[in-house]
């Protein structure tokens, strides 16, 4: 309740600040957008080309492509911590944090929030709910319970794999690059697990489980992709991901002696 | 004077190897990058031998050789001239005895330099020993490919320059630079090549100046282009460089007259 409270006050906070600039607003959603759109149109054209990718049809693509956007959309707008190391750490902005009661990472993530990035997950309902149409698939009410659980799963590895990155900062003081490093691999995850080497299929099933947050959750509604069980693994290895990135936190913030004046 | 402008050019090439460091996982997001679209066209072609005119080998080489000319040509000149647009810091360029246009060329150019020694072979070299790329063995279609990459560096950064001058006219235009970035990236040849279009997007950027920049110089080190086309391929980039020149000196005549600098 009291988590609760606090996340309306910052909400307020954000919406305060962000009237200011209107425009700016607008400007970072479409140009937000575009970017998904890229690699929509990548869909469409391949698709013009070939009937299948690796036994995916392209409404089932696009369907995949409509899940993957809704954890990445709840998931940006929580998570901006890409310049956490020279913000909080070489600027020492953690001091006022850690004298704060909530817990840190809380906090943290609190203040960087990005609403408008809920708009992508709207987009990819929508691709979801026009593809599904296409394909006609039927959710039944289970199905939707279903969907949610996985929804969440997915958010849940994206925020456990960027926490404990985020978290190398505590132990290292130099910018690492890893972390862009890794947003890169995360589009790996939107295509089918097939098409890759052994060596991908792995690295993205069970290091960085990044198949688990597109095309594995989404094969669940899909007909005849034999992936049922392994989807409905989404949770669990959400909550695994998510456990090994805060206690990673937990033991880094402790390691934290504050720097500058 | 021509001495100042070089100077420029070194003087930008020493700050990016100061920085070199970041480099180095630029090298790998490109290979990553290479890699997805290798994967992903290896299972679009299955068993199809050609698809818009390319074979599964011809791709390959293609997105490699793309990808790393992008680490080449690709420099943030609109945001930099945006942000010294913004704040202020472009009136103290404007009495300088030098042409503000041609500085941020020449210190686009040591970036180019920079990018094309640190980034672009290592990550060439790379992308060669990971994935099944095969260069061309004939030594003129390299030295054709490296004047066209020279020319795609130039229509590239004309283009930057004209989407950063913009800021002069509009106060916030960091919606144009992204909007910028993604035509480029999508237009260019970079993410689809221009063949694979439907018919209208085709004849549309045959019209447009993006193809100049990744489609052209990367069909022909493919080899797509038969010799005797390859000098009206030229000939576009060239007519490119030289339509583009005219919005950058209107715009700077026009800027000049309302220079607005925002605080300061």
């Amino acid at each position: 309740m009291y988590y609760a409270g606090l996340v309306s006050e910052y909400l307020k906070n954000y919406a305060k600040t962000r009237l200011t600039y209107r425009a700016d607003f607008w400007v970072e959603v479409i140009s937000d957008l575009l970017f998904q759109f890229t690699n929509l149109i990548f869909i469409f054209v391949v698709f013009m080309h070939t009937p299948t990718l690796a036994g995916w049809t392209r409404d089932e693509m696009v369907f995949v492509y409509g899940y993957f956007m809704i954890p990445y959309g709840i998931f940006s707008c929580f998570f901006n911590l890409w310049s956490f190391s020279e913000r909080y750490i070489v600027k020492g902005e953690m001091d006022r944090v850690l004298t704060r009661p909530a817990h840190s990472l809380f906090q943290v993530l609190l203040e960087n929030v990005d609403p408008p990035s809920l708009i992508g997950s709207m987009v990819g309902a929508l691709l979801m709910i026009l593809t599904g149409m296409n394909l006609g698939l039927s959710f039944s009410p289970l199905d939707m319970a279903v969907l949610l659980l996985l929804i969440i799963g997915s958010v849940l590895i994206y925020f456990g794999i960027y926490t404990a990155l985020t978290s190398i900062s505590f132990y290292s003081d130099a910018p690492t690059g890893i972390l862009p490093l890794v947003w890169n691999i995360q589009s790996y995850g939107r295509y089918p697990m097939t098409i890759y080497n052994r060596f991908i299929q792995v690295l993205l099933t069970w290091i960085l489980p990044f198949a688990f947050v597109g095309i594995v959750p989404a094969a669940y509604f899909v007909e005849g992709k034999g992936m049922q069980q392994m989807a409905l693994l989404t949770p669990v290895v959400g909550l695994i991901t998510f456990l090994i990135g805060i206690t990673l936190w937990n033991i880094g913030v402790k390691r934290y002696r504050g720097a500058g004046s | 004077m021509n001495s100042a402008y070089m100077e420029l050019i070194r003087i930008r090439f020493l700050t990016m190897l100061a920085y070199r460091v970041n480099y180095y996982s630029g090298i790998l997001i490109y290979t990553l990058n290479i890699g997805v679209y290798y994967f992903t066209w290896q299972a679009i072609y299955g068993g199809q031998g050609t698809l818009a005119g390319f074979t599964a080998d011809q791709m390959t080489t293609y997105i490699a050789v793309s990808w790393m000319a992008r680490a080449f040509y690709f420099n943030n000149l609109d945001r930099e001239i945006a942000n010294e647009i913004r704040d202020g810091s472009v009136a103290i360029q404007f009495i300088r005895p030098y042409n503000y246009i041609i500085v941020k060329m020449m210190q686009g150019l040591g970036e180019g330099c920079f990018r094309l020694l640190l980034f672009m072979t290592p990550g060439l070299i790379i992308a060669c020993l990971l994935f099944p790329v095969k260069l061309p063995t004939d030594p003129k279609l390299w030295i054709i490919f490296a004047w066209m990459l020279f020319m795609s560096f130039l229509i590239n950064t004309q283009i930057n320059i004209i989407t950063g001058l913009s800021a002069f006219f509009v106060e916030n235009n960091e919606g144009m630079m992204r909007m910028k970035r993604v035509i480029v990236d999508l237009f260019s040849g970079v993410i689809v090549p221009i063949s694979f279009f439907p018919g209208w997007l085709i004849t549309l950027n045959e019209w447009l100046p993006f193809q100049a920049i990744t489609y052209l110089p990367s069909s022909v080190f493919t080899g797509r282009v038969p010799g005797d086309e390859i000098l009206g391929v030229l000939l576009v980039q060239v007519v490119w460089l030289v339509a583009l020149s005219i919005p950058i000196l209107w715009l700077w005549r026009q800027a000049r007259q309302r220079l607005f600098v925002q605080g300061g």
